[in-house]
């Protein structure tokens, strides 16, 4: 993508509070959306660019929304809640990715959903730390600086500058040798290991990057609804980013960002019209998947660049043949 | 498909908003612009069917009084939570800043009105709720929060004093969800079965999801009876599961409000006949206004009302007598909530009833036994308890002094005659 | 009451009628290497489905076989034009059970409505039966006469075959199955269709037990995968061990330790994966 687009995208998202019709509701969306498009970010570094499907990446979310949650709700100050949510959800991913990374394509899949499983029943199970299902409720937003966040455009904007940061670490990452490493990992993991690159931990960096996406979306979500409950933890919310990252478009910075968008829309917006609406994504998503396999960003590239064309050969990787 | 949003709207008659307009239409800054009224209840998801439930009282109250409302105009917009607690907060958002909404009906769960507790507070939104965490109206109460069904144990209260007095029942296992209805309910239950001299001799917790209760129903020993505190679709399958292991008779099977709801009805097989169960509402109440509540709902649905339909058809005629003593005024909010729990009926679809300081109801608590009649299954009202409180007869300094109920812990005594002690 | 042999009982009792859900799963995800996220969808559309053929007037058993039909027919339809459409890429072909799943799941809501449905047990059936010093639904007995029966039908399809041989062949190694001119893509279809009909059909027999409602999807679900991840994929005696590995897990479990209910069937599934990833008896890894 050229500088220029990028700049006049990024400059028209910060302008949003100032032309969105809806008012504070309509900035609190578009929070939303950069919230769960980081998330989705950090999942597409597994998706897309080392081609691990994870189904268990609300764990990683949903345990920094819980940390950040139980410690300001014990008075902690705000950025050392912060700090602590990111730390301990960056040494879960590192638990989480020595397990799932006993194996690769569907095993991986299976190892990270029954992980997130865990969590969420620890969560769901242990009252007296998680509040159970009532999960834990706090009142405050932090306030960096002496801004509070409470309204909406404050926090909108808080949101826009992690947004910024968090597409720039990634994009940093998928473009250094690291990330290139990756790809290579995804591709031809036999050909890296015989070139002396050690898969295992390019893969077990790669997982780091993404617990990192996650533990900062989670905080986010976290100060958004001021409370941690399991359902942040369940296989739905798992489902619901991969959902995001695949339908976007997996592989590219950009397509998480749609997807997000696009599921988002569905829940929040479309629900308010439509009572079915949870068939309707389920049918977006299908249709996505056969006739769009790439994602809706490089789809929507390709039949503008030359209408009527054949889907190309799909990206390996995240549709591809599963490595071994 | 229905479109919800749009349905309502069209039911403004004559309020100059187009359904066309959707969405953007914005409330007339005219003096006689409707009243709105947000509803956030669960269309889908496995919560759905208690918040179908849900929309079709409140429909049902708003189109009997022709969408009018001490001579205003009332609107109705509905939205899905999905049972989901951050969809529940976007929801609300979406009400209050958006459609800017007068007050709120629901949210339907708990854990959905714990997630939007604070920010309901902050908006000083009028919250007409049937979610029934206890602590909600005592201990840390919500002072924009008006409940006319009941909290978590408040029924069980007199369930227990049923069991332990009338029925004679000395010792009971419970089985509850493993979640905070739960545990409220059943200590709810224990705080009373034990000053009756009754023993709880085991506490069975099941997950919310499980399929086959057979390794609960095993635990259930030699009892005189058994507490259900199940919620949903788990009464059903519990005591399906219960019959079929030869268990019926054994027990006097006692539930709460949700295990033996008069919408389960059709769904509950001939072992349910004999459960006893306490409820703050009953279809088979034989007050008039009940009599044709309960036609005119099955008229519209083809169902028998439960609980969730008759707390939002009750929810309506809180608002209805509010705005009558406000002359109609929602601008105020403090005054309008103040003006709900002041509202105070000889009679409606649960007999009479009115609201404690932290507007919570007071009103009948019914004890119905599940009967066979012609081909299906009623609930017939053994027992009234009336003006029934959150606070039964305990101290209620002390009561708010004492931690909620916990899943393993024994409930403080709270008696009034303990109070006296310290 | 004897609270372990109740439990022993039970034990294989939910086990059989977890078999009934397993065995399809492991079938497909033996051959096609996908773990179908649409599997509790099926089970919960047989069940829903029987009950509308049972209020037509339909007996019980008519009703079941219906159901199973019905769904092996859904089964053939979505592998023929969805996954198809996705042969050699499994990861877009779970992701596709994974939407369907939400179609489906919205689906039945809209049909049959959000109300638990009760399904009667077969008359006849509704006694209980001594079983050494206590006493067990007859029905639920019945269950595992019917898991027992079909897992030995699978059996003697798979081995005695000339469809079974081809069968084996494409889960031990698609590529060679290809090359000796088997036609691998209408065995997917075959195995989709009779994955999908087993799970209706245990989902309308679970019917009496479990009853139906809103959600029995998302219940099902977890445990298809527990039971063949830990049996081991593309083994129908790893499907059958691990429906009854999890039946004891399940009823021991709940009942020895509670607190730990919501995992208690996912701690062990962890260790496996990790351990062992092929699971206790599969022959290859998933």
């Amino acid at each position: 993508m050229k500088p220029l687009a990028i700049a006049a995208g990024l400059a028209a998202l910060a302008a949003l509070p100032l032309w969105m019709p809806g008012g504070s509701y309509d900035v609190n969306i578009a929070s939303q959306v950069m919230i769960w498009a980081v998330f989705a970010l950090g999942l597409n570094v597994l998706v897309g660019y080392a081609g691990l499907v994870s189904l268990g990446q609300a764990g990683l979310f949903g345990f920094a929304c819980y940390v950040a949650a139980w410690l300001v709700a014990a008075g902690t100050a705000q950025w050392i809640a912060a700090i602590a949510a990111i730390g301990f959800t960056l040494v879960l991913s590192a638990v989480f990715a020595v397990l799932a990374l006993r194996g690769t394509g569907i095993s991986f899949l299976m190892i990270t959903l029954t992980l997130g499983e865990i969590v969420w029943g620890i969560a769901q199970r242990w009252v007296s730390l998680t509040g159970g299902d009532n999960g834990i409720s706090v009142s405050t937003r932090p306030a960096p600086f002496g801004i509070s966040l409470d309204t909406a455009t404050p926090f909108f904007y808080a949101t826009f500058a992690m947004f910024v940061v968090m597409l720039g670490l990634v994009w940093r990452f998928v473009h250094s040798p690291l990330g290139v490493a990756l790809r290579g990992t995804r591709d031809q993991p036999r050909r890296m290991g015989a070139l002396g690159y050690n898969v295992w931990l390019i893969r077990f960096l790669g997982f780091l990057v993404s617990g990192f996406a996650a533990a900062v979306a989670g905080l986010f979500f976290f100060y958004y609804n001021e409370f941690a409950s399991p359902y942040v933890l369940s296989l739905t919310t798992s489902a619901e980013v991969v959902l995001m990252v695949i339908a976007g478009g997996a592989a590219t910075l950009l397509g998480p960002i749609v997807g997000a968008a696009l599921v988002l829309g569905m829940q929040d917006v479309v629900s308010s019209y439509v009572a079915h609406w949870n068939l309707m994504l389920g049918a977006i998503f299908v249709a996505i998947i056969l006739f769009m396999p790439e994602g809706l960003v490089p789809g929507l590239a390709r039949l503008a660049r030359r209408p009527g064309a054949a889907p190309a050969a799909p990206r390996p990787g995240a549709f591809g043949r599963t490595p071994s | 498909m229905r479109i919800t949003r749009r349905k309502a709207l069209q039911s403004v008659v004559g309020a100059g908003i187009g359904a066309s307009l959707g969405p953007l239409a914005r409330p007339a800054l005219a003096a006689n612009k409707p009243i709105r009224i947000g509803l956030l209840t669960v269309l889908t998801g496995p919560l759905a069917e208690g918040g179908i439930q849900i929309r079709a009282g409140t429909e049902l109250f708003l189109k009997q009084r022709n969408h009018t409302l001490a001579g205003r105009k009332v609107e109705l917009i509905i939205q899905d939570t999905g049972g989901n607690p951050a969809g529940a907060k976007t929801k609300a958002q979406e009400l209050v800043e958006r459609d800017h909404v007068d007050m709120i009906f629901g949210p339907y769960a708990a854990f959905e009105l714990l997630a939007i507790n604070s920010y309901l507070i902050q908006h000083k939104m009028p919250t007409l709720s049937l979610a029934a965490a206890d602590d909600l109206t005592s201990r840390t109460p919500n002072p924009y929060l008006v409940r006319a069904s009941a909290t978590s144990s408040q029924a069980m209260y007199p369930l227990a004093d049923y069991a332990a007095r009338e029925l004679k029942v000395k010792t009971v296992d419970t089985i509850a969800d493993d979640f905070a209805f739960g545990y409220e309910e059943v200590g709810g239950f224990q705080q009373v079965f034990d000053d009756d001299g009754g023993t709880i001799r085991k506490k069975l917790w099941s997950p919310l999801h499980t399929p086959d209760y057979t390794p609960y129903i095993a635990q259930i020993g030699a009892v005189d009876g058994v507490v259900i505190g199940l919620a949903g679709s788990n009464p059903v399958k519990f005591l399906q599961q219960y019959a079929s292991l030869g268990m019926a008779g054994k027990h006097k099977l006692l539930g709460g409000e949700t295990a033996a709801d008069d919408a389960l009805l059709k769904s509950f097989g001939d072992e349910a006949v004999g459960f006893i169960s306490a409820c703050p509402y009953s279809a088979s109440y034989d007050g008039t206004q009940n009599k044709d509540f309960v036609a005119a709902y099955t008229k519209q649905t083809g169902a028998v009302p439960g609980l969730n339909a008759a707390t939002f058809y009750l929810n309506g005629m809180v608002t209805e007598a509010a705005l009558h003593a406000t002359g109609g005024k929602t601008d105020d909010r403090a005054a309008l909530v103040k003006a709900m729990r002041a509202t105070s009926f000889k009679d409606s679809i649960r007999g009479p009833f009115h609201f404690d300081r932290f507007g919570n109801v007071v009103g009948n608590v019914f004890m119905r036994r599940i009967d066979k009649s012609g081909s299906g299954l009623v609930n017939t009202i053994i027992k009234v308890y009336p003006n029934v409180s959150q606070f039964w007869t305990f101290d209620v300094k002390k009561y708010l002094a004492t931690p909620n109920y916990t899943r393993n812990g024994t409930p403080a005594k709270l008696a009034q005659n303990a109070a006296g002690a310290e | 009451m004897n609270l372990w042999l109740i439990l022993a009982v039970n034990s294989i009792a939910l086990g059989g009628l977890l078999f009934l859900l397993a065995s399809g799963f492991s079938l497909i995800f033996g051959l096609m290497r996908i773990p179908n996220l649409m599997h509790g969808s099926f089970f919960m559309l047989g069940a829903y489905l029987g009950v509308s053929f049972l209020r037509l007037g339909a007996g019980f058993w008519p009703a079941a076989i219906l159901a199973g039909l019905a769904l092996a027919g859904t089964g053939a339809v979505i592998e023929r034009l969805l996954l198809r459409r996705l042969t050699g890429k499994p990861q877009a072909q779970v992701l596709l059970t994974l939407g369907m799943a939400l179609i489906v799941a919205d689906l039945c809501l809209m049909l049959w409505g959000g109300d638990p449905i009760e399904v009667q047990t077969p008359a006849g059936l509704t006694g209980v039966v001594p079983v050494f010093s206590v006493v067990f639904p007859t029905y639920r007995l019945v269950v595992v006469v019917i898991a027992v029966a079909i897992a030995v039908a699978l059996w003697l399809m798979l081995e005695r075959t000339r469809l079974g041989a081809m069968i084996r062949a494409g889960v031990d190694d698609p590529q060679m199955a290809r090359v000796i001119g088997i036609r691998v893509s209408r065995l997917f279809s075959i195995v989709f269709s009779l994955g999908a009909g087993l799970a209706g059909l245990g989902g309308f027999i679970g019917g009496p037990i479990l009853s139906v409602y809103p959600g029995l999807d998302q219940d099902m679900l977890p445990l298809a995968l527990i039971i063949v991840i830990l049996g081991g994929t593309g083994s129908l005696a790893g499907a059958l061990v691990g429906s009854f590995v999890i039946g004891f897990l399940y009823n021991f479990g709940q009942a020895l330790f509670p607190d730990l209910a919501y995992v208690i069937l996912f701690v062990p599934l962890l260790a496996v994966l990790v351990i062992r990833p092929q699971g206790l008896l599969g022959k290859l890894a998933p």
